[in-house]
C-alpha cells in the first residue's frame, strides 16, 4: 500500500472544488489571471495517451507533459466558489461546485490556530425568513378606498431626529397662530430607506463613490431624499466641504476612525451633514468591534483615518462610556455641541435581547438629545468578522424591533425617538416589501447596506459563495483596496443600479401603501399585517392568517 | 357609510328635526339605531344651565349603582327628566328599562373650586359610574356636562322615534345644536357607546368614514388621558383628538386639522409657518387620519365645524339660513329641514377646508 499522509488538507475538504475541462480549455489564462484569490494556477500534468497511427491498428503508449488549470488545495489560498473564473472563461472550460461534504473550517482551524474569518454574511439560512412569512392582508375595497398608486401623492418621509412629546413644544399662541419661542433639536425629514454605514475602508474607494454618486442623485434629480451613512472610518475631505454632505450621515464607532478629519474640516463645511450616527454595536458581530484587516488598509485609507498599514481594530465599546446615561451625556452631548445643535445626533446599536431597556432608557433621556435609534439585526453587517460571530450571534431584527415599538407604546411615546431598523432587509430581493412590513411593525424607516453591495454586482450569497469580504480580494472590486480588483468596478454602472432599484422601490412603496389605502407611513400600523405562521403572529401581535 | 347631521340654530329645536334631517338620508340598512347629542338646551332643562345633566340608559340596579356613586361623591339631584315612552309590540327597536336624564348640583366641597376642578370631577365620576355599570352589564352613562343630553338607542330609528315619542314636537325637550346619526357601527359589535356623536368635556364629534390609522390613533390617544377609554368605534379617535388638541394642549381650533390631516411636505416647505407645521407633523404622527372621513365636531362653546380627510373621500355640505345652519352628509338632509334656503349659498367644502359656524351663526371657510 502506497504511504498517504491522511491529515493533510485534500481537494475532498475544501468548500468548492474546481471542475475543469480539459478538452474545452485554450489556455488563454484568463481564469487564472482573474482569480484573485490565488485559487487556481496553470500547471502540467503528464497525461498517458494510446494512439495509432499506423493504417491497421497498431496502438502505443505515448505519455505526455500537457499544461492545464488547477486548483489550489492550501488553507490560505483556497477556491470561494465566486465563479470568477467561470464568468471570464470564453470556452465554458472551468466552473466552482459546491462540495456538500466539506471540513474546511475544521482544517483550516486546525492548522491555523486562527478563527475563521469572511464576509458579513449569515450562512446557517435554514428557513424561510419571518418577513416572509407577514403578508399585508388589510386590503381597502368598500369601507376604506384604495388609493391610486400613480394618481394620488404620497409623503414617503420618515423623521430623522429628536421629536418632542407635543407638550414639550416650545410654542406660544400669537394672534390665533402657534409660534415657537425657542429652538428644539432639529428634526429631518428624509426618506424611509437609509443606505447604511459601510465604511470607505470596507468598500473600494470607487464602490463607496459610487454609492455617493447615486445618493446625490437620488436627490437632486430624482426627488427621493435618501440619506446615506458613511460608516465608521472618515470621509474624503473633498466630500466633508462640498455640498453633497447634507446627505451624508457621518458615523463615530468606538475606533474614532476618521473623526480628526472630520473635526478639521468642520471651519470649512459649507453644509451641515444630515446626522451624526454613534455606532455602539452592529448585527452581524454583535459585540466585537469593527475589523479592517491590515491589507485592506490602502495609503488613502491610512491617509483618511490618520493611521499606520496595521490591522484596524475597532473596541469592541466606547472605551470610557459604561452606561447608557453617559452615552447621553457625553457622546450625545458632546456630537450635538459640535454641530451647535443643528445635527441630529443618533444611535447604532446591534439588537439584543437588552435593546428594549436601551431604548426605555434614551426615552427617558431627560436631555432630550437622541435623534434615533438605530437597530441591527442578525442579518446586518458587510465586513469582516468572525464565523463564529456571523453565524452564531446576534438577534433576529423583527421580534426586536416590535419589541421596541411597543414598549414605546407602553410609555405612550412612540414616535419620539424615531426607531430605524435593519439586518437582512432586501434579502429576498425586494426591499420595498421589507421596509413596508417593518413600517407597519413600528419602524419609521430601515436601513440597508448588503443589498447595495449585491446591485453593485457583489457575487456572495447566503450560502457561502464568495464571503471574502476580509480578504482584500473582493473578486469584483467591491470590498477591496487592491487598484486591479478595484478597477473591475464600474462606477457609472454601479450608480445607476443602485438609483434604479430605488426608482423601482419607490414605485413599489405606493403600490404598497395605496391597497390599504394611506398616503403617509402606516408606522405602527399592525393591523395592515397578517402572518401565516401562527408563532409569528403571536410573537409580533398581529392577526394570523392561514 | 354613515351618515350624520348637525343643526345649529338660534332659537330652540326639537329633536324632530334631527330625526327628519337623518332620514331622509337614509340608505339601505342605515335602520340599525340612533343617537344624538343636544346642547344648549331649552325645555325642561333651560332654567339649569350650569348645572352638569347626567344622561343615563340602565336598569333599576344600574339607576341604583349610579345614585350611590353620585351620592357618595356629594351630588345632589335637582331635577330628573324622563322621556315618556311608547312601547309597542311592533316597534323594531331593543330599549333599556331606564331613560333617565339627572340635572345635578356640584358637592359642595366643590363650591369654590376652579373650572377645571369641576370639569375633572364630572369625568371622574362619569368614568366611575361606566366602569360599575358594566360589571353586570347594567346600564350606560354618555355624558355628565352641564346644559348637555345624549341619547343612544339601537333598533329602527323610525321606531326609536316612535319609542321616545321624538316625531311630536313638544316644549319639553329642546336645544339650540343638535348632532345626530342613525345608524350603529358595522366596524366592530353593535354597542351603544359606539354609536355617533361621542362625548366628552364638552366636545362633540361625528364622523363619517373610515379610520385607516385607528391602532395608531388608539395605542396613542390610551396615554394621553384619562377620558380616552372605550375605543368601541374607530370613529372615537377624532372626538378624543379634537379634545387633546383644542382643550389638553390649548391650540387654536385651525391646527385640529393640520394634526388629522396634515399637509404634503411639499405644501409646508412653501408656507411661512412651515417649521410649526412639520413640529405638528412630527409630534403627533400617530395622530393623524389616513382614512376616508368627514367629521363634524362641537365646541364647549357652541362652535360647529366641519373638515374631511385630506382626500376628500367622503361627502359633506353645509347649508343655513339666517337663523339655523346644518351640516351634514348629503344635500337632500337640509333640503328638508330648511327648503326655502338659498341653496346657492351651499358649501361643498374640500380637502384642505375647515367650516365652522359660530355662536352668530356667521359661517366662515378656513383654508388650512
Amino acid at each position: 500500500m502506497a504511504t498517504m499522509r491522511v491529515n493533510e488538507l485534500a481537494k475532498d475538504d475544501l468548500f468548492w472544488q474546481i471542475e475543469y475541462k480539459h478538452d474545452r480549455c485554450t489556455l488563454c489564462g484568463r481564469c487564472v489571471a482573474a482569480c484573485p484569490f490565488k485559487a487556481i494556477e496553470a500547471r502540467v500534468e503528464r497525461r498517458r495517451k494510446v494512439i495509432s497511427d499506423d493504417i491497421t491498428p497498431n496502438p502505443k503508449v505515448i505519455f505526455q507533459t500537457v499544461p492545464v488549470i488547477k486548483q489550489v488545495v492550501d488553507e490560505y489560498n483556497f477556491c470561494r466558489g465566486c465563479g470568477i473564473c467561470e464568468k471570464v472563461c470564453p470556452n465554458d472550460a472551468i466552473r466552482p461546485v459546491r462540495n456538500p461534504d466539506h471540513r474546511f473550517q475544521a482544517k483550516y482551524r486546525s492548522v491555523t490556530g486562527d478563527p475563521f474569518k469572511r464576509g458579513g454574511r449569515n450562512n446557517l439560512v435554514t428557513s424561510a425568513r419571518t418577513l416572509d412569512k407577514i403578508k399585508i392582508g388589510r386590503i381597502s375595497q368598500m369601507t376604506d378606498p384604495s388609493l391610486d398608486a400613480q394618481r394620488h401623492t404620497f409623503d414617503l418621509l420618515a423623521p430623522f431626529g429628536r421629536v418632542l412629546p407635543p407638550q414639550e413644544i416650545p410654542f406660544e399662541i400669537k394672534d390665533g397662530k402657534l409660534v415657537e419661542r425657542e429652538n428644539t433639536p432639529p428634526v429631518r425629514w428624509i426618506y424611509p430607506i437609509i443606505i447604511g454605514d459601510m465604511s470607505i475602508g470596507a468598500l473600494s474607494w470607487r464602490m463607496w463613490e459610487a454609492l455617493a454618486i447615486a445618493t446625490a442623485y437620488l436627490n437632486e434629480e430624482a426627488g427621493i431624499p435618501i440619506r446615506m451613512c458613511s460608516g465608521e472610518g472618515g470621509v474624503p475631505v473633498r466630500l466633508l466641504k462640498s455640498r453633497y454632505l447634507k446627505y451624508m450621515i457621518l458615523q463615530i464607532a468606538s475606533g474614532h476612525f476618521g473623526w480628526n478629519r472630520i473635526i478639521n474640516a468642520m471651519p470649512d463645511m459649507v453644509e451641515d451633514p444630515a446626522g451624526i450616527l454613534i455606532k455602539i454595536g452592529q448585527g452581524a458581530k454583535p459585540g466585537d468591534g469593527g475589523l479592517l484587516q491590515a491589507k485592506k488598509v490602502a495609503k488613502h485609507i491610512q491617509e483618511i483615518r490618520g493611521v499606520p498599514k496595521a490591522d484596524l481594530l475597532s473596541p469592541p465599546n466606547h472605551q470610557g462610556l459604561y452606561s447608557i446615561e453617559e452615552s447621553v451625556q457625553k457622546m450625545f452631548l458632546s456630537f450635538n455641541a459640535a454641530f451647535k445643535f443643528r445635527v441630529p445626533v443618533a444611535i447604532k446599536v446591534a439588537a439584543s435581547a437588552t435593546s428594549v431597556s436601551v431604548y426605555n432608557n434614551l426615552l427617558r433621556d431627560p436631555y432630550n438629545i437622541v435623534g434615533g435609534f438605530f437597530l441591527d439585526g442578525i442579518d446586518g453587517g458587510t465586513g469582516a468578522a468572525h464565523e463564529i460571530s456571523l453565524d452564531h450571534t446576534g438577534h433576529p431584527i423583527v421580534s426586536k424591533l416590535r419589541d421596541c415599538y411597543l414598549a414605546a407604546v407602553h410609555q405612550g411615546k412612540q414616535g419620539q425617538i424615531p426607531l430605524w431598523a435593519a439586518g437582512g432587509m432586501g434579502k429576498g430581493w425586494n426591499l420595498a416589501a421589507d421596509a413596508f412590513k417593518m413600517i407597519c411593525l413600528g419602524a419609521n424607516g430601515i436601513f440597508t447596506g448588503k443589498l447595495m453591495l449585491q446591485l453593485a454586482g457583489c457575487v456572495g450569497n447566503d450560502n457561502g459563495k464568495c464571503n471574502a469580504c476580509n480578504t482584500g480580494l473582493c473578486p469584483v472590486g467591491i470590498c477591496t483596496q487592491n487598484p486591479v480588483l478595484v478597477k473591475r468596478l464600474d462606477i457609472d454602472k454601479v450608480a445607476e443600479n443602485i438609483v434604479n432599484y430605488f426608482l423601482s422601490v419607490d414605485h413599489e412603496l405606493k403600490k404598497l401603501m395605496a391597497p390599504i389605502g394611506n398616503s403617509s407611513l402606516p408606522v405602527g400600523r399592525s393591523d395592515a399585517l397578517i402572518a401565516t405562521d401562527k408563532a409569528v403572529a403571536d410573537r409580533l401581535k398581529i392577526q394570523y392568517a392561514c | 357609510m354613515c351618515r350624520i347631521g348637525a343643526i345649529k340654530s338660534r332659537k330652540y329645536l326639537h329633536p324632530s328635526k334631527a330625526l327628519k334631517l337623518m332620514r331622509s338620508q337614509q340608505k339601505g340598512h342605515d335602520n340599525s339605531g340612533f343617537a344624538m347629542v343636544m346642547q344648549d338646551l331649552g325645555g325642561v332643562f333651560e332654567n339649569y344651565k350650569d348645572l352638569p345633566i347626567l344622561s343615563l340608559a340602565c336598569t333599576d340596579e344600574g339607576m341604583r349603582i349610579a345614585d350611590n356613586i353620585l351620592h357618595e361623591a356629594g351630588f345632589v339631584r335637582i331635577m330628573q327628566w324622563a322621556p315618556e315612552t311608547h312601547p309597542r309590540e311592533w316597534l323594531k327597536i331593543e330599549p333599556m328599562p331606564n331613560y333617565i336624564f339627572l340635572v345635578l348640583q356640584y358637592p359642595k366641597s366643590y363650591k369654590y373650586a376652579s373650572k377645571e376642578e369641576k370639569e375633572e370631577l364630572l369625568v371622574d365620576i362619569r368614568l366611575k359610574i361606566r366602569k360599575a355599570l358594566e360589571v353586570n352589564d347594567e346600564g350606560f352613562v354618555y355624558s355628565f356636562w352641564p346644559d348637555v343630553l345624549t341619547l343612544k338607542e339601537i333598533g329602527d330609528p323610525t321606531d326609536i322615534g316612535e319609542y321616545f315619542g321624538l316625531w311630536e314636537e313638544n316644549d319639553e325637550l329642546r336645544a339650540k345644536i343638535i348632532t345626530a346619526q342613525c345608524r350603529q357601527n358595522t366596524n366592530y359589535d353593535i354597542v351603544r357607546y359606539a354609536a355617533h356623536p361621542f362625548f366628552l368635556q364638552g366636545y362633540t364629534a361625528l364622523a363619517n368614514g373610515e379610520n385607516t390609522f385607528y391602532e395608531k390613533n388608539r395605542d396613542f390617544q390610551k396615554k394621553l388621558y384619562k377620558g380616552y377609554i372605550g375605543f368601541e368605534s374607530d370613529s372615537q379617535c377624532f372626538l378624543y383628538t379634537l379634545h387633546y388638541v383644542h382643550k389638553i394642549l390649548k391650540w387654536p381650533l385651525m391646527y385640529y386639522k393640520h394634526v388629522i390631516t396634515p399637509l404634503p411636505f411639499e405644501e409646508i416647505e412653501l408656507r411661512e409657518d412651515r417649521e410649526v407645521l412639520k413640529k405638528i407633523r412630527a409630534s403627533l404622527a400617530h395622530l393623524e387620519i389616513n382614512g376616508p372621513n368627514t367629521i363634524i365636531g362641537v365646541l364647549p362653546d357652541g362652535t360647529v365645524f366641519t373638515c374631511c380627510d385630506s382626500k376628500k373621500l367622503r361627502p359633506v355640505v353645509v347649508g343655513y339660513t339666517d337663523d339655523t345652519a346644518i351640516i351634514t352628509s348629503e344635500v337632500t338632509g337640509i333640503n328638508e329641514i330648511l327648503p326655502d334656503r338659498d341653496w346657492e349659498q351651499d358649501i361643498y367644502p374640500n380637502e384642505r377646508e375647515m367650516v365652522v359656524i359660530n355662536n352668530d351663526l356667521e359661517v366662515q371657510r378656513w383654508q388650512q
